[in-house]
């Protein structure tokens, strides 16, 4: 395809697209940015947990007759609480030391949760049906859009923006910002820091559950659906600027949409377009772009 | 000290070495005759060929009676990890220091094509079950190879040309940008050119792509009748879903042209279902196959694909050839299986060519409805049995191995 023949139609829909993923990687970037942002916590194990909420949500489905909407809330609580028993159980005893091990920890507990999944389940995965509420779309004139895909970017956006607000504007966030900077002091004020510490870690796993149920219906419920996105989202959370929550935000769907347009032009290089942003980007802004400098 | 180890290590390399030795002149090497079986154990091939092409071959093996020449018949497994350096090393070793006397299994094409250069050299038969490419009795064709259950050719000869015969003449593709999908492209568009069809675009989406809109998308555009989705296992499953939510089902045919049983099951009847594709298996054709399917269900659980069908076929031909031969010496068990004719419940109208391409019939299905479908492994229907020489691509004057 030569750079001459865009359809102008073609290119409008190849950005809704890209907005569309875009949403999902900004949610799931948003989970990384908070367990990195306020825990300094590298968890390479969102990626399985996302894989964790599409399954739960599959089970459910299978043995308990849980529909779609009741797995919306039910699965994010089940996947944070399994978050918050590694946070307890593996993560703390070695909080004190270097990012290396909690990176390291939880690279071998995904791999672990990937390969029983595998045996337990097999390989190519299982489907998961649109919820009938969802089914269908409507044509924009330039493509049609299913109304699944516009659900998609609705919760996301909200999800995000609702998070975004708790941590940069309530008092709850600048409790779980100072208990960053100085978690001594504040303990010192009567606040439960290693309490508040857990249950951060897991608010932003149970965002990963939440974008593994939006995701079983349109992608296969399969073990390693996580750690085919997980790179990908941490190249987001690197370009945003580690830690920083609205940058995740934003990068995730500015990332969407440089994706979808590589896809239109040039298809072989859409999946390494991220890396190759986020290796200009650490050349360039080492802190990511909405980073702020050490 | 040093010098010790060192001179110890030589020692004991140049033992192994020579106690690998096979012995020749005919009879069963080391007394066992040993197939080991390189495959995806754990994962994105893994269901179509992985532990349970290793079943597959235990069972062929039992089935036989465990013993051949009065011989114990071993089976070894490994997981090559989708990795050609990973795979031909471990094919090396087991030729080399196990006494290996066989490799099936073999999944990924760009393993098999590693692998098939350490069996040609070790002079051992390479059973290749899973794999698409017709390079292995082509390009890359050798005395050793037998490839068993389909290949691209006959999936394009299966699947396009009734679909370029019927008026669908514009053709789009997806495609997965790595060898086999290029080859899969290439070899259909060579049916749809010379049925009078033509190619009006294509979509090289990179291996393990998530999400298909994208393409999708430019697939509408292309305003093609037939869009090929030439990927296998989840890419497959996800450019399908993909396709059929954005509604390219509606104004465009889709087409799977190497689709496994076990993605069948993975897709929801309500996306999948009617498909025309091209199989070299399906378990519910006739008495002897539900039998055989029926013992690997029980005890697999997995529904069987054409690469699993193909492992045991290929294993109980390759003792009968052994038996046959009464040695377990690769040139003369090649020349054997080539020479007998391959007939189960897998293979019909069967025939090794000497280019150690396995001819038999393949077969056109359509995918059941929800409606239609009466169990979970209830999946195919089989439209038209397609005879191997028409199915399989000519042979190479090159590749005429006797």
């Amino acid at each position: 395809m030569s750079f001459l023949d865009i359809n102008i139609f073609g290119l409008m829909g190849q950005l809704l697209v890209g907005l569309i993923n875009g949403s999902f990687y900004a949610l799931l970037a948003l989970g990384l940015a908070i367990i990195f942002g306020l825990l300094r916590i590298i968890n390479f194990a969102q990626g399985a947990l996302y894989m964790l909420g599409a399954f739960v949500a599959w089970l459910g489905l299978q043995h308990l007759g849980m529909n779609y909407w009741v797995a919306l809330f039910v699965v994010p609580v089940v996947v944070g609480l399994i978050g918050i028993l590694m946070e307890r159980f593996f993560i703390r005893p070695i909080a004190n030391e270097d990012h290396l091990y909690s990176l390291l920890l939880t690279f071998g507990l995904a791999l672990i949760l990937q390969g029983t999944f595998t045996h337990m389940f097999g390989s190519s995965g299982m489907s998961y049906n649109i919820p009938d509420a969802l089914k269908g779309g409507n044509n924009l004139g330039f493509m049609y859009l299913p109304t699944y895909r516009a659900w998609i970017i609705l919760v996301s956006l909200v999800v995000c923006l609702g998070a975004w607000w708790v941590i940069e504007k309530t008092s709850l966030g600048s409790y779980l910002r100072a208990g960053t900077e100085n978690p001594a002091l504040l303990q010192a004020f009567g606040v439960n820091v290693p309490m508040m510490i857990t249950l951060t870690f897991g608010f932003g796993v149970a965002l990963a559950g939440l974008a593994g149920v939006l995701a079983a219906p349109i992608y296969s419920v399969s073990p390693d659906m996580g750690s085919n996105i997980l790179i990908v989202v941490f190249a987001i959370v690197v370009i945003g600027g580690m830690g920083s929550i609205g940058g995740a935000i934003l990068t995730g769907l500015g990332m969407g949409v440089v994706e979808g347009l590589t896809k239109y032009f040039y298809p072989e290089a859409s999946t390494t377009v991220i890396f190759m942003v986020m290796v200009l980007v650490l050349l360039l802004k080492p802190a990511g772009l909405f980073g702020k400098e050490a | 000290m040093k010098q010790v180890i060192k001179t110890l290590a030589a020692a004991v390399t140049l033992g192994s070495a020579l106690m690998a030795a096979p012995s020749m002149a005919g009879g069963i090497s080391d007394d066992k005759v040993r197939i080991g079986v390189l495959a995806d154990m754990g994962g994105p091939y893994g269901d179509l060929c992985g532990r349970n092409c290793v079943a597959a071959v235990e069972m062929a093996v039992e089935d036989f009676g465990g013993k051949v020449l009065g011989k114990k018949i071993d089976v070894l497994s490994a997981d090559d990890q989708n990795k050609p350096d990973f795979g031909s090393a471990k094919a090396r070793e087991w030729l080399e220091s196990e006494g290996v006397d066989a490799i099936n299994g073999l999944v990924a094409s760009s393993v098999v094509g590693a692998v098939s250069q350490v069996t040609r050299s070790n002079e051992k038969p390479t059973l290749i079950s899973g794999a698409g490419s017709n390079t292995f009795t082509t390009k890359t064709c050798s005395p050793f190879n037998a490839h068993w259950s389909y290949d691209v050719v006959a999936l394009a000869n299966g699947t396009v040309k009734p679909l370029v015969d019927s008026g669908k003449k514009k053709w789009f593709f997806i495609t997965a940008d790595y060898s086999f999908g290029h080859a899969l492209e290439k070899v259909a568009t060579g049916v749809i050119e010379s049925n009078g069809g033509k190619v009006v675009g294509a979509a090289r989406a990179p291996l393990g792509t998530n999400d298909y809109s994208s393409f999708v998308l430019q697939a509408m555009s292309s305003g093609a009748d037939v869009v090929a989705l030439a990927n296998a296992g989840k890419d497959f499953v996800n450019s399908l879903k993909g396709a059929v939510e954005f509604g390219l089902s509606e104004q465009a045919t889709l087409a799977g042209l190497l689709v496994f049983a076990s993605d069948t099951k993975a897709i929801d009847p309500s996306i999948i279902g009617n498909m025309r594709l091209t199989t070299g298996f399906y378990w519910d054709r006739d008495d002897q196959s539900r039998e055989w399917a029926k013992r690997f269900v029980d005890r697999t659980g997995a529904v069987p694909t054409m690469a699993h069908a193909g492992a045991y076929s290929s294993t109980m031909h390759y003792l009968n050839a052994v038996k046959e031969a009464g040695t377990d010496e690769g040139k003369a068990v090649m020349s054997k299986m080539k020479e007998l004719k391959p007939n189960d419940f897998f293979a019909r109208n069967a025939t090794l060519r000497s280019d150690g391409r396995m001819v038999h019939d393949m077969y056109q299905v359509r995918v059941k409805t929800d409606s239609e479908r009466k169990n979970d492994h209830d999946l195919y229907e089989i439209e038209k049995v397609i005879p191997g020489d028409q199915a399989f691509g000519a042979q190479l004057p090159e590749c005429d191995f006797k």
